[in-house]
């Protein structure tokens, strides 16, 4: 057959099978396209600690995990609801503290030390960057980059909580299998939530104000207030991750306010996908064993980073994500005229 | 009728009590004073620059006056934030059309239907109580011209033409179930066709007891549905009256018209 007989087609399966409503649930096929990502998504989380060859790439594994709640919280902040934070340190350290100084100073357990230090690392980093909600894109992503360097530098300074050595013999998780699995799990409820949040109504609120708040300031809705509650979201996101790096490494200390934190996260969500809330995920998975496989260079990782960074921002700037959709959703077949 | 609007027919709803606004040098608003009363419909024009969106925007709290009052229903509101004014239920809609171009335009309606005031009053035409919002938004729609059952209110909002988002501007004003629209220039950039579709819908909001305060460019169309016309003329009140009054001041004439435009607009007032 030549090629003029033949027509190049491209089908859409997503909106096919958007499209067809109900209906795709009656054809196993459908049904599959529609779930089957979900599944190797959920089932790849769940046996990753299995897969690994041992405690250490287990330990990279809980660290992915860690990075991958930031770059949730990243993403959802700044494409949901559109306030860049650079505040992944800031969050993580607030939460590790609290969930160091509730373990050591009270007794409490790490079962209770981390949902408590999500609360009230939550509430204490939103109060903390309530006066700065009003400002817009670059203004609020400098605040939330001073905070960490702010706080790493109080407790330095007043040597309060250990000052430089940190605070040192916090209970760990009660096994390995325990941690990981924790971790795992957090991610997947973290992602699945947010992806369910940000399409209800109360999601949508978030989305507008990020088109336009005045129109949502003249629709008689206090933006501040869901901005506000927007940040608690993510940073209790965060705070939660810290309180578990902390009972990872037994230890909490001003290193938990690195800018590591605030910076990984973004680069992960640009290598993933911005606004897919998957794709940070995905770039964390990619990155962070990257940069393990990387220690022995040192510092020289960073030129590493910044070059992947560059690469795909120029190239590949809607994410890795995007791209995996759109071919997995489209594809093109020949077709006899 | 909302018993709400018309206990008192006499007292105004809105006032304006010497309001000045100064933006660095630019004095865009001196000692302007007026009074809107319930069902009122209530014309401004002037000249470019001469304040008029200023005026919205010191009302609605999006600017905040250098001097002068406020006063919703005798309620000094002067200064509140944009969401309180809002939440009383005097509303606005934007001269630079506002929406959110990244949701489909029924979701557009949602977000308004979420705030305290609608879960208040129910939205348009609710009695008190808020059903889903979807179904409330796709109704406001159709009511203000959106076809039904066709595909445009679920379409996304940036593809649509800008007679639909002027209306969509409205739209939003609804949703919150007011007592005042205050329409910034909601007739400019719509074609003659468009203009006269949306003129039936103006008077129809009127009747049922809102209160309209209109800025306009188009004369002919605002003196079909204004009952009192005041003009502005760099930030100062120039005159209060009726169509009929404005067109035939001296002043006015002078100030902003030329003088076949009068004619022309005379014999439809
Ligand atoms: N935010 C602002 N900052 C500085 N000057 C402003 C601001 N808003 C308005 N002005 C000035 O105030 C004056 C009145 O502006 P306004 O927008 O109220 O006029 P308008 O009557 O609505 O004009 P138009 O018919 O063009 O809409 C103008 O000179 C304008 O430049
Ligand atoms: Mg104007």
């Amino acid at each position: 057959m030549s090629t003029q007989e033949l027509r190049k087609e491209r089908i859409d399966r997503g909106i096919k099978v958007r499209s067809d409503g109900l209906y795709a649930l009656m054809s196993l096929r459908e049904l599959s396209y529609l779930t089957l990502p979900r599944f190797i998504l959920i089932a790849g989380m769940i046996s990753l600690p299995f897969l690994m060859p041992g405690m250490y790439w287990q330990r990279v594994i809980s660290i992915v995990c860690i990075y991958a709640v930031l770059a949730l919280s990243f993403d959802f902040l700044s494409h949901y609801v559109g306030l860049v934070s650079l505040g992944g340190a800031f969050f993580i350290g607030t939460g590790g503290y609290v969930a160091g100084i509730l373990n050591t100073y009270y007794g409490v357990p790490p079962v209770l030390t981390v949902p408590l230090a999500a609360a009230i690392g939550g509430i204490f980093c939103t109060l903390m960057l309530l006066p700065c909600l009003p400002l817009k894109g670059v203004y609020f992503a400098i605040v939330t980059l001073m905070y960490p360097l702010f706080m790493a530098r109080i407790i330095e300074a007043f040597d309060i909580f250990g000052g430089t050595d940190g605070i040192v013999g916090i209970d760990s998780f009660s096994s390995a299998f325990v941690e990981q699995y924790f971790v795992v799990c957090m991610v997947l409820i973290f992602l699945f939530g947010l992806r369910r949040f940000v399409t209800t109504d109360r999601g949508l609120i978030f989305t507008a104000i990020m088109d336009n708040d005045q129109a949502v300031k003249a629709s008689g809705i206090n933006i501040t207030k869901y901005k506000a509650l927007a940040v608690f979201i993510a940073s209790s996101m965060g705070c939660m991750a810290g309180a578990c790096l902390t009972h990872i490494y037994m230890w909490s200390g001003i290193s938990q306010f690195a800018l590591d934190f605030s910076i990984l996260p973004i680069a992960a969500t640009v290598i993933g996908g911005a606004g897919t809330l998957v794709g940070p995920i995905l770039g964390c998975l990619i990155l962070v064993p990257v940069s393990e496989l990387l220690r022995d260079f040192g510092t020289l990782r960073i030129v590493f980073y910044a070059s992947i960074l560059v690469g795909f921002i120029l190239f590949r700037s809607d994410g890795i994500m995007v791209f995996i959709q759109r071919k997995y959703e489209q594809f093109e077949r020949w077709t006899k005229i | 009728m909302n018993p709400e609007i018309n206990e008192d027919m006499t007292k105004p709803i809105l006032q304006m009590n010497k309001m000045s606004k100064s933006f660095g040098g630019v004095q865009a608003l001196k000692d302007v004073s007026f009074d809107v009363f319930p069902g009122d419909v209530l014309g401004i024009i002037g000249p470019n620059g001469s304040g008029k969106t200023t005026i919205v925007n010191c009302i609605t709290g999006f600017v905040k006056p250098t001097s002068g009052r406020v006063y919703f229903k005798g309620k000094d509101i002067t200064g509140k934030q944009p969401h309180k004014v809002a939440d009383l239920g005097v509303t606005r809609t934007f001269q630079i059309m506002r929406p959110y171009y990244s949701l489909p335009a029924y979701k557009n309606l949602v977000i308004p239907l979420f705030s305290p005031r609608a879960k208040r009053t129910g939205g348009w035409r609710g009695g008190g109580r808020l059903g889903n919002r979807q179904t409330i938004a796709i109704d406001i729609l159709e009511e203000i011209g959106f076809e039904r059952d066709s595909y445009i209110p679920f379409k996304k909002t940036s593809t649509l033409p800008t007679g639909y988002l002027k209306r969509l501007e409205l739209a939003r004003c609804l949703a919150l179930k007011p007592e005042i629209i205050i329409c910034d220039e909601v007739f400019s950039g719509l074609s003659m066709s468009e203009i006269a579709s949306m003129v039936p819908l103006i008077q129809r909001l009127q009747d049922e007891g809102i209160t309209i305060v209109m800025i306009e460019h188009r004369l002919r169309e605002l003196f079909q549905v204004a009952n009192r016309v005041m003009v502005l003329n760099f930030g100062q009140k120039l005159i209060e009256g009726t169509p009929t009054e404005v067109m035939a001041d001296e002043k006015v004439k002078e100030a902003y018209f030329g003088s076949e435009e009068v004619e022309e607009v005379m014999t439809y007032a």
